[in-house]
């Protein structure tokens, strides 16, 4: 039933089995899972997997998980034409892969924690956890209350209520780290080391990873098994963004979709762009950075990952984009009011990223295009709440009703008799 | 002079298991030279050519990753503490 050999390391080709490891012993390159491709074919298909749980587990096959423990509800999200949006921004094939409603915490993390738990509980561990931006705390917390096991979340001590409390209410044990993200990740790697814990971006990194690929495969399926030309993908870590390129091009290989060389685009918060910065300048070479933005979730100024971004960005003839705050928060107001979506700053990062993308022409208005909405707004309220109008407040008397009205329409009026210019955010 | 530095697990194998092996050197450079020397075989899992590191190795004085400071040149005191840690996924 498993496809899956063992783990090769990306860098040099060591090969281990099938283990709760990370790093390679030759070279410290990161282990990632290989799978028997040649005995897949004519075994997994558009209708093997078309018959599967409307889930991330339809796609079983292509993870490497023998029995999964939890995420039954998790994945398989919305993908939609973004008809209004596209209206704004004069594009015609516009489309919006919507994580934002991935259940139980509404990220992309479901896909990497529900594969890494089910894998911490094959290992036979007792207590899992991570180092997180927020939402991969919450993920880990909820996936591990409902497997029954311990965990433990090690966050940046400065993160959106949301996304603390989004975590605390299911239970874990919760260590606030002073510092940045990458000051807990450096702390995590000791604890692993210490404790022997299942940290599952850590210890348990080559099959955490493994599970992002199903927003790939999500996309090529839902879009009616062929590939969108360009897709626009946010960037932390570097995780997401090499694995959906990685499902389309085993989708690809399986005879699943048509290779239409798919690009693919990385987008990062102008306060923390080490990834877009090489891609822009062309060189490989990741410099760390400080982070300071809004888009908290995905302020990682050291990227693990980030050089396999950087070359499959490359290698797919794609590029990357970064976004102030302000264009952001002016995403992801767009994004709400075209349509009715409301994700977090990571979401604005990459509509905004698409938006730049498409007006400086680096991305045509005429071909297929997919944004990674990744995050839901509910969890960051501090990102808007100081950008949204105050509703005023009035008796419970129709009169003040009829005025308050003439009044909002009077304003509308004037608002429209300056002429907005169309395609402005 | 002694500079402590800390190994990680993927690494103990070449320092009979040791965590912490204490170095001289007066920049991250030497005490990294002098880690080669004391631990055998440990240098290309942590340097792909002369002066160069592997693209996953992070090296930190005390809490600093070096490419803040002045990479391999970063100048180095009695009772600091470096640390090899390797990149891990984002969260
Ligand atoms: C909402 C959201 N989107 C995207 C990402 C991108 O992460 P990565 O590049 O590490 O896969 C993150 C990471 O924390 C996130 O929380
Ligand atoms: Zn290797």
């Amino acid at each position: 039933m498993s496809y899956v050999l063992g783990l090769k390391c990306k860098e040099c080709g060591h090969r281990v089995p099938v283990s709760p490891v990370h790093v390679c012993e030759q070279c410290f390159g990161p282990y990632e899972v290989e799978y028997d491709y040649a005995a897949m074919k004519g075994k997994v298909t558009r209708e093997s997997i078309a018959s599967g749980p409307k889930s991330l587990w339809r796609y079983r096959d292509l993870l490497p998980v023998d029995v999964p423990v939890t995420g039954f509800n998790s994945g398989f999200t919305p993908f939609r034409k973004a008809k209004r949006l596209a209206q704004v921004l004069g594009c015609s094939n516009l489309w919006i892969k919507d994580d934002s409603c991935n259940y139980p915490t509404y990220s992309y993390k479901e896909r990497v924690v529900s594969v890494a738990i089910s894998k911490a509980v094959e290992f036979g561990f007792d207590t899992v956890g991570c180092a997180s931006t927020g939402n991969l705390a919450n993920s880990t917390a909820a996936h591990a209350a409902a497997a029954g096991i311990k965990c433990y979340v090690m966050i940046p001590h400065d993160l959106e209520q949301g996304k603390v409390l989004g975590s605390l209410i299911f239970g874990p044990t919760m260590v606030r780290i002073r510092g940045n993200y990458d000051d807990v990740n450096r702390l995590c790697t000791e604890i692993a080391d210490k404790y022997g814990w299942a940290i599952v971006n850590v210890n348990l990194r080559p099959y955490y990873t493994e599970g992002a690929k199903t927003h790939g495969f999500e996309i090529a399926e839902q879009f009616g098994w062929k590939l969108p030309q360009h897709t626009v993908v946010p960037t932390a870590g570097g995780t997401i963004l090499p694995k959906i390129y990685k499902a389309y091009q085993e989708f690809i290989q399986l005879g699943l979709v048509e290779d239409n060389k798919p690009k693919i685009y990385s987008a990062q918060a102008a306060g923390c762009n080490p990834v877009v910065t090489a891609i822009q300048k062309g060189v490989d070479i990741i410099e760390p950075q400080k982070p300071n933005t809004i888009a908290k979730s995905i302020a990682i100024g050291n990227p693990a990952d980030g050089y396999y971004a950087y070359k499959v960005v490359k290698d797919s003839n794609g590029w990357g984009e970064s976004a102030s705050d302000r264009e952001i928060v002016d995403a992801i107001k767009l994004l709400a009011k075209t349509e009715g979506i409301w994700t977090e700053p990571a979401g604005g990062t990459t509509l905004a990223a698409a938006i730049k993308l498409i007006q400086s022409g680096r991305i045509p208005k005429d071909e297929s295009i997919c944004v990674c909405i990744t995050g839901n707004g509910l969890k960051t309220l501090e990102a808007v709440q100081n950008d949204l109008p105050q509703p005023r407040v009035i008796e419970a008397k129709l009169s003040e009703f009829d005025e308050l009205l003439a009044e909002n329409e009077a304003a509308e009026k004037k608002a429209s008799a300056r002429a907005e210019p169309v395609g402005a955010l | 002079m002694s500079v402590k530095i800390r190994i990680p697990s993927p690494l103990r194998g070449f320092t009979n298991g040791a965590d912490i092996v204490e170095t001289e050197g007066a920049n991250i450079g030497e005490v990294l030279n002098d880690l080669k020397a004391k631990a055998n075989g440990i240098e290309p899992r942590l340097f792909k050519g002369p002066n160069q590191l592997n693209r996953f190795v992070n090296i930190y004085l005390n809490d600093e990753d070096i490419r803040f400071l002045k990479n391999l040149e970063t100048p180095v005191k009695s009772g600091d503490e470096v640390s090899i840690v390797p990149a891990i996924a984002g969260g």
